[in-house]
């Protein structure tokens, strides 16, 4: 019973999501907005949802074997990777390589500008 | 006999959404037993295996891809109720983003425009199509997520899939070298990075490290498929991407 609560919110959640997208015409992936209002009811409750943690973390232990479908997707754009596959590379090597860098740059920079404030909230 | 009762057989099999459904969780199991096997190197990831064992038995088996996907559908639903559980992990880390507000938010801020600009900016450079730039912009983004803006935005939400699952292997391959290259020793800091820059794969190679890297990697996956679903279009618009 706890599993099918718990999918059952996260559905009902998904739903309100996309339904909210539609309406709103807000250009963001409906189950998106249906984490965050997921987590906004969180941070209200002030606690978790048992049935939930236990359905989410079933689903997220397991979260790459559900991209798989997905994936094998691929075989229908053969022909695009093989002609494209040098800027395709060259983006993925150097943008992960410059994302890296820039977030843990910025994050130290701004962690040692604010050091004395985060000191004081303890 | 035999070979027309096999033959029949496989008419019906081919026909019937079980088989997809089998071959993928049967994939999976074998990729990533394979992975824990080779102590979770992210090089033997378990969506590339899979992904290479189903691509080989659909060409081996001249399946379309179409009657593969009647099957493996009722696994790809699950991505959009494991999307809303990812609110879990971001509440589990609510008393760190509380703390530490600031400085994550413009770390926040800055690791998805650079992910998202570098992405397409260099893919435009060396003369990608549209259509691939549009699927490389969210490449950084955790799968459901990325795939999710990916069809928005008009990209191909399939090869959006494989560029992030491959973008989230070279971070947690490259990752810890470009730390140790930057001299940057605090956890918090290289673990909010590979969750940016890799999200899950990212988060998964963290996890092995520290539970402080892990726990920052995590949050990080889960700040940035938020924000680059709310940032991205915008982005693309300012570059002159999509209009």
């Amino acid at each position: 019973m706890n599993f099918l609560n718990g999918i059952t919110i996260l559905l009902i959640y998904q739903l309100a999501g996309e339904v909210s997208a539609l309406l709103l015409h807000i250009p963001v992936p409906g189950p998106v907005l249906g984490m965050i209002m997921l987590f906004l009811t969180l941070l209200l409750r002030g606690n978790s949802i048992a049935s939930v943690d236990h359905t989410s973390s079933a689903l997220l232990s397991h979260l790459s074997l559900l991209f798989v479908p997905a994936g094998v997707g691929m075989i229908t754009h053969f022909d695009r990777i093989i002609s494209e596959w040098m800027p395709i590379t060259v983006a993925l090597v150097l943008s992960t390589m410059i994302t890296l860098m820039v977030t843990a740059a910025i994050m130290q920079w701004s962690n040692h500008l604010l050091a004395k404030e985060v000191k004081k909230d303890g | 006999m035999a070979d027309s009762d096999l033959a029949s057989i496989w008419v019906y099999l081919s026909t019937s959404p079980l088989l997809g459904l089998t071959i993928t969780l049967m994939a999976y199991s074998i990729a990533y037993r394979l992975y824990i096997y080779a102590n979770a190197n992210p090089l033997l990831h378990p969506v590339v295996t899979a992904v290479a064992l189903l691509i080989t038995f659909l060409l081996l088996t001249d399946t379309s891809y179409s009657a593969y996907f009647e099957g493996a559908q009722f696994v790809h639903f699950l991505l959009g109720p494991a999307t809303v559980a990812l609110a879990i992990p971001l509440y589990q880390q609510s008393a760190k983003l509380k703390k530490l507000w600031l400085p994550l938010l413009i770390s926040l801020i800055s690791g998805v425009t650079t992910g998202v600009l570098s992405a397409v900016g260099l893919a435009q450079l060396m003369g990608a199509s549209l259509q691939t730039q549009l699927s490389l912009a969210p490449k950084s983004v955790t799968t459901p997520v990325a795939m999710g803006i990916s069809e928005q935005i008009g990209g191909l939400p399939s090869l959006t899939a494989i560029l992030v699952v491959v973008t989230g292997i070279l971070g947690a391959i490259i990752g810890t070298r470009v730390f140790a290259l930057m001299r940057i020793t605090d956890d918090s800091v290289k673990g909010f990075a590979m969750g940016m820059a890799a999200h899950g794969i990212g988060t998964a190679r963290a996890f092995q490290i520290s539970e402080e890297m892990g726990a920052f990697s995590g949050l990080a996956m889960a700040l940035s498929a938020l924000a680059t679903a709310l940032m991205l279009p915008w982005l693309l618009s300012i570059i002159g991407v999509l209009s």
